[in-house]
């Protein structure tokens, strides 16, 4: 039986209301707020949050495989599960792929994962995240939000069995984006729902049914992806659903959330699923996927760290409409009269990769000092060479002192600087995020998260910052 | 073993220092040198041995030799950040002392203003990109949330602490006609400034300056030979610490420890047991006010957590009991990096002279400098004791 072991979310803390988007054009935007990725967040490091809120204490040590899911990967050519994979520790011997130019990367994804467990056992993480770019003024802009989710599938321990899935095939263009754009393009929503989303999801979910011998009526929640919030309620209706039993959009809390949209309102349907549920997972793009899930006893004895729900509680929704633009990169500001970071040397990333990604430092064997960056001589007792890897990714911390810095660059300054001192020792002196620096203070808890601190000569550069615990 | 009384300073140059936008580093070499070698009565010819120290103007001895026309002699250029003149005039004095030469030179200069950038910048190796990108008074704003919270000030006095640092060494460098800052500057105006890396204001800040000093070194013996008043090498102490305020807990951001342990080297070498007492007055490396505030409990000026009083009690005032920074330090003079331990040394050589004008210290017998590079967790310091007299 291949299914869900272990299911989790990430929603950016930060949060921008609509209504900035009335006052920055004077025409009306829908209720409700949208989900924004920090400037310092993008697909991966989405995808790795929730990632860690999915396995929230499970052994990374257990996975065969990692997929990422999503329309915006940072690389053309680069594969970034590998990314994600080294991020969350995964072992070497990891099967990595990247899903990807489609809407539907999300449960093609999840169903590889359901085929490779069936095949050869083992377990597979499946990340999908999406931060989907929207041009200024546009409905998109006022529509989407950036968002992650991420599962384990596996055969053991399954707390919700895949009963049964379909794909449809379409090559409609409805959405699109070729490499050199910005932004998504699209035709005409009349055209793209009533010739490419409503027959492809209809017929999906007509062959599942046929197939199944099931009826709406046997199923508690439906997942589904919607171009808008019109249509998610529309199609439900149409496709014979009752209101109650269609899973929040979160159109005015998240946005859509691009490939991560429907995964997205699967993990927040299994939130509160009962052994026995039946919660059906649709998506849409170049033809339709419909995977139906049904939780097991063990649905009771899983909860992911924060989850949806949690993630929706956690936020910030003070930006205004300038700042999401900067995040963005849409508008140009005058650059400060500080040299442009370098590009970083590969070598030394690939030296240092077992800290920037899976955060390790190292363990003194003489005299227990943890430390980070590992060193090769120990700080506490000058031992040489006696160190043990040793990981600070999921360590509590608090703060020992901080600086505001307003002269140092930033795509949303002043940054806060802080230095870190773990539990059960070690201490880092480190970039904060998502922080409001006027509440930041001497023995804060603090929690790390994973982040791209910049951008240069084509290189993404991913390293750990330190965020109010959420 | 001690570097105490061995050497001997008898001579010195000093540029003045600020924007010098129509001269090059190798001006301001060229100008510190003869004005040292002036001082001294000597002729280029005479000089056997250079160190140059500079931190990012220029690339090895030629730096030196080129712009001098030096014949076919020694440059040795040093680099060790802000330590980097200190350790340029160690190296001379080390080179006298152990008769390797009879009359060596140490110079110091950086070209600052040439780059365009706001503050300080260094070109790091190339890396793998993660070091945090803070700023410098960033880095050293750090001590004062630290300190502020185990010594129980409250935020106000805090500021008022600091900016009273700020204060006094603007008033000294008010007095020098070398200084790059002229001005008195009135405390509500430091304590208005706008923030740069908070608690810091922008006049929390030394500037950003260029210029150059120089000094020529002999042996003790020697040195009536050349100047009547010669100044002699007390102490001179280097100190490079590993990095263990940025990995282990128990460093708690309100002392650096390496000033720490270059003062109690400098002590042990010329022989002082009460730094309060027995240092006439001392150049101390002000980059940013809370690091002036730290490293009079450091150097054991003040008790540790009693600093804040002193200061706000005048102690370090240039009428005070133990004046620090009587020519403005680097709040006035800005922080030309390879010259800034030589012009602090300059300053000690008028002082115990008699000749440092309208800021005359009355009747100085040591004089104390000490730099500090780097971070306050990750640092190089360096402390030098001069006096008047040996014995």
């Amino acid at each position: 039986m291949a299914g869900i072991t272990a299911y989790g979310a990430y929603i950016p803390f930060n949060r921008l209301d609509r209504r900035r988007l009335t006052e920055a054009f004077g025409e009306p935007a829908p209720p409700g707020e949208k989900a924004v990725a920090n400037y310092d967040e993008d697909s991966v490091t989405m995808a790795v949050e929730a990632a860690r809120d999915c396995l929230n204490g499970l052994s990374p040590a257990a996975l065969s495989g990692v997929y990422f899911a999503t329309t915006t990967p940072p690389y053309r050519e680069k594969q970034s599960a590998t990314t994600v994979a080294a991020a969350l520790d995964a072992p070497e011997n990891v099967r990595t792929a990247d899903f990807t130019s489609t809407l539907r990367a999300g449960s093609t994804a999840l169903l590889a994962a359901a085929d490779a467990v069936r095949a050869d056992g083992g377990s597979v993480l499946v990340a999908v995240a999406d931060c989907r770019p929207a041009a200024a003024k546009g409905h998109f802009e006022q529509l989407f939000g950036d968002a992650a989710a991420a599962f384990v599938v596996g055969t053991e321990n399954v707390l919700a069995e895949i009963e049964g899935w379909c794909s449809v095939a379409g090559d409609v263009l409805t959405q699109w984006r070729e490499a050199e754009d910005r932004y998504v393009r699209t035709w005409e929503e009349r055209f793209i729902t009533s010739r490419g989303y409503a027959p492809l999801v209809t017929r999906a979910l007509a062959s599942l049914a046929a197939k199944l011998q099931l009826t709406p009526a046997d199923i508690k929640k439906i997942a589904l992806y919607a171009p808008s919030p019109r249509y998610h309620t529309g199609m439900a209706l149409a496709l014979g659903f009752r209101q109650d039993q269609i899973q929040d959009g979160l159109f005015d809390r998240v946005g859509l959330a691009g490939a991560a949209h429907a995964p997205l309102l699967l993990a927040a349907a299994l939130e509160e699923a009962e052994p026995g549920d039946r919660i059906l997972m649709v998506t849409f793009g170049e033809g339709a996927e419909a995977i139906l899930f049904r939780a097991t006893e063990k649905i009771k004895d899983f909860s992911p760290r924060r989850g949806v729900s949690g993630h929706l509680a956690s936020k910030k929704n003070t930006m205004n409409y300038l700042t999401y633009l900067r995040w963005k990169n849409m508008l140009d500001f005058e650059p400060p009269r500080r040299p442009d970071p370098d590009r970083p040397s590969v070598p030394a990333m690939w030296r240092n990769a077992r800290r920037n990604l899976a955060f390790y430092g190292s363990r003194c064997n003489r005299c227990g000092t943890p430390q980070i960056p590992a060193q090769r001589v120990c700080v506490h007792c000058q031992a040489r060479d006696e160190m043990a890897p040793y990981r600070f990714a999921d360590l509590s911390a608090r703060i020992a002192t901080y600086t505001i810095d307003h002269l140092t660059f930033s795509h949303d300054p002043p940054v806060v600087f802080a230095v870190v001192d773990f539990e059960g020792g070690g201490r880092l002196l480190c970039e904060m995020t998502d922080c409001d620096p006027g509440r930041v203070e001497i023995g804060m808890e603090v929690e790390m998260t994973f982040r791209r601190l910049y951008r240069a000569g084509g290189i993404h550069n991913y390293y750990w910052k330190a965020r109010p615990r959420r | 073993m001690s570097i105490k009384d061995k050497v001997a300073i008898i001579g010195m140059g000093c540029t003045s220092f600020g924007e010098h936008w129509d001269k090059s580093a190798s001006d301001l070499l060229v100008e510190a040198a003869y004005e040292a070698l002036e001082d001294a009565g000597l002729e280029p010819r005479d000089i056997q041995a250079y160190w140059l120290g500079t931190c990012a103007s220029g690339w090895a001895g030629i730096s030196l030799s080129e712009p001098l026309k030096i014949q076919y002699r020694p440059v040795t250029r040093v680099e060790n950040f802000c330590a980097t003149g200190t350790d340029a005039f160690r190296n001379a004095c080390y080179a006298v002392a152990a008769g390797a030469y009879d009359i060596a030179m140490a110079i110091g200069v950086e070209k600052l203003k040439d780059s365009g950038y706001s503050g300080l910048v260094i070109t790091p190796p190339p890396g793998d990109g993660t070091a945090p990108n803070y700023s410098a008074p960033a880095a050293f704003s750090l001590l004062a949330p630290a300190y502020f919270k185990k010594y129980g000030l409250d935020p106000e006095t805090g500021k008022l602490v600091l900016a009273r640092i700020a204060y006094k060494n603007h008033k000294n460098g008010a007095l020098n006609p070398k200084a790059q800052f002229r001005q008195e500057v009135p405390l509500e105006k430091i304590l208005n400034s706008p923030i740069v890396a908070a608690p810091l204001g922008i006049m929390d800040c030394s500037g950003v300056a260029d210029g150059a000093a120089a000094a020529i070194i002999v042996r003790s013996e020697d040195a009536k030979k050349f100047k009547k008043d010669p100044v002699y090498v007390k102490a001179i102490s280097v100190v490079c610490g590993p990095g263990h305020g940025a990995l282990h807990q128990d460093f708690d951001f309100t002392s650096i420890r390496e000033t720490y342990y270059a003062g109690l080297d400098a002590y042990r070498q010329a022989g002082i047991t009460n730094p309060r007492k027995e240092i006439s007055m001392a150049e101390v490396h002000d980059c940013f006010t809370p690091t002036e505030l730290v490293i009079y409990e450091d150097l054991g000026f003040s008790e540790r957590g009693k600093a804040w009083q002193d200061v706000l009690n005048g102690v370090f005032d240039l009428d005070g009991e133990l004046p620090v920074n009587p020519d403005g330090g680097l709040k006035s003079f800005g922080h030309p990096i390879g010259a800034s331990g030589l012009r602090m040394l300059y300053e000690m050589y008028l002082q115990l002279r008699g000749l440092a004008g309208p800021r005359q210290i009355d009747n100085p017998k040591l004089g104390l400098t000490h730099n500090l590079g780097g971070f306050p967790w990750e640092a190089v310091c360096s402390v030098c004791i001069v006096g008047k007299e040996t014995g």
